[in-house]
């Protein structure tokens, strides 16, 4: 059982917000598909064997990229040529 | 250069489209002036791509994805974006942040997801053919709920580069049309090697369908017919094997006994690759604008909590609390174990048979708001998900209704051999026609 308070945290925590008066209908569905997901428990080990994964590399040679107005087009805010954020400190 | 154009003005009655374009150039090659229509989590250079989320209203892409490139050099007339669940995040269309799409069988109820737009463009007669994409079944159920046929290719079959990301480890795009012949078709255009993309393989498509089952090897996995299953669909479907057993096939009882953990698998997996994917949406080189007078995580939670829907937000969460620690063990690593044990599952019953077949869905097409609650929309892909969790190919052939709504039979095979799925599809679809 996760708590209201625990479905705020993750909600902070991945950075999606959450408005109170959604908070019990969240929590409630949250429980509902973690108690599913506890037929998990059913599968035996405690880590996937790595067998099959292997680095695909390719030589690190210079494309001619985007230019700086195709990148900055999208952008809500620019500044300069940069483009523009909260502040993070 | 585009030699030529095609004008594009259908009566979208059915919503299928976010976006269209009035006049959609083109220029030759083997699908010269065919009108394909284009999931709206590809990217189009120069044609908005929204994924139907807010966050990206008004974004528009400065270049092709992979796939769009190789239909432009195919001569295809791309004429519009089709509606969807946003970021692939559902089975209805439904979560879509512009509106539901209705399905063309019946406007009551919902073309299925998350593809519905792609689908209900090709069911509607709007175009001929489109593509897709499949992260849990998002091809395969649209097409069985609309009665069309889609295919989920092989994992590394169609390169996914200038896809926008919902769970890379489990999502194709790939080919939806009215025919198995169209689906091939699309398939030869849009598979093959990229070199943006590492995942993809040099396993190109050139194949001849042929309507031969003789001799053909199927099994019959038990869990496809079982509880959760609409009695009649299985009988309707059943009905549809027995078909493919007159023209020579012969069928193998099997069971899949991971698949009392796949679905649970798949969501953790699926909602973990999004918590991670989706956090580039943050309204700053795309999207709405963060007050950039805020600190950085006020105003980072304020422009996704507008701008993400609820599902959306869901999965994020849930993908989150899943690789969190002190969580990761119970959730994450284990849905890692049940993988390896749904493809062990596959390999060991493919080892004895040729393709494995079953319903697409449980059910037919839900009626707008009969899965309000997401546990009951996600035990929906109960069928399709294992599929995407072995990475092997699938495709859904209508074959028959229940209550007047269509009904879609489903054909697994091995890794690299769509073309037998196909060709196993095709002999049902001129068996019956």
């Amino acid at each position: 059982m996760v708590t209201e308070h625990e479905v705020q945290h993750i909600a902070e925590l991945a950075d999606v917000g959450i408005n109170k008066d959604e908070l019990e209908t969240f929590t409630h569905q949250f429980n509902a598909i973690l108690d599913y997901f506890d037929t998990l428990d059913l599968v035996k080990g405690e880590q996937a064997a790595n067998d099959e994964l292997f680095n695909v590399m390719r030589e690190d040679e210079t494309e001619t990229p985007l230019t700086q107005e195709e990148v900055l087009r999208n952008a809500p805010a620019t500044e300069d040529g940069f483009i523009k954020a909260p502040r993070v400190m | 250069m585009p030699a030529h154009s095609l004008s594009f003005d259908p009566d979208d009655r059915y919503h299928a489209f976010l976006t269209t374009c009035s006049r959609a150039e083109h220029g030759n090659g083997p699908l010269k002036g065919i009108a394909v229509a284009v999931k709206d989590n590809i990217s189009t250079k120069g044609i908005e791509t929204t994924c139907a989320s807010r966050i990206l209203k008004g974004y528009i892409p400065p270049y092709d994805a992979h796939v769009v490139s190789l239909l432009k050099a195919a001569g295809a007339a791309v004429v519009g974006k089709t509606n969807m669940d946003e970021f692939g995040m559902g089975t209805t269309t439904e979560n879509s942040a512009f509106g539901p799409t209705l399905n063309p069988c019946d406007t009551l109820r919902v073309p299925g997801g998350s593809s519905g737009g792609s689908a209900a463009a090709v069911a509607g007669g709007m175009v001929k053919m489109a593509l897709g994409t499949d992260t849990g079944g998002s091809i395969r159920c649209p097409a069985a709920f609309c009665g069309i046929t889609g295919l989920k290719p092989t994992y590394g079959r169609v390169s996914r580069f200038g896809l926008i990301a919902y769970s890379n480890s489990l999502e194709q795009i790939g080919p939806m049309g009215k025919t198995v012949s169209d689906v091939a078709t699309l398939m030869g255009i849009i598979a093959g090697h990229d070199r943006r993309d590492s995942t993809s393989q040099a396993r190109p498509f050139s194949h001849t369908l042929k309507a031969d089952v003789k001799g053909l090897r199927i099994g019959i996995p038990g869990e496809y017919f079982g509880p959760g299953v609409d009695p009649e669909i299985a009988s309707v479907v059943r009905r549809a094997i027995g078909r493919l057993e007159e023209l020579g096939a012969v069928t193998v009882p099997c069971s899949i006994p991971s698949m009392q953990y796949a679905l649970a698998a798949y969501y953790v997996t699926c909602t973990s690759e999004a918590s991670s994917n989706l956090a580039r949406f943050d309204g700053v080189r795309y999207g709405p604008a963060p007050d950039t007078k805020k600190a950085w995580h006020e105003a980072f939670q304020e422009v996704r909590r507008e701008g993400f829907g609820p599902e959306v937000r869901r999965r994020i969460m849930l993908g989150t609390f899943a690789l969190s620690s002190g969580y990761y063990g119970k959730y994450y690593a284990k849905a890692q174990i049940a993988r390896q044990n749904v493809k062990a599952d596959f390999a060991r019953i493919l080892a004895g048979v040729d393709v494995i077949a079953g319903p697409t869905m449980p059910s037919i097409a839900f009626t707008f708001g009969e899965k309000s609650d997401p546990l009951s929309m996600y035990l929906a892909d109960i069928l399709t998900v294992p599929a995407n969790l072995a990475g092997i190919p699938a495709i859904s052939v209508p074959c028959g209704k229940v209550r007047g709504m269509p009904v879609g039979l489903q054909i697994m095979g091995k890794h690299f051999e769509d073309e037998r799925v196909m060709d196993v599809a095709y002999a049902y679809e001129q068996a019956v026609s």
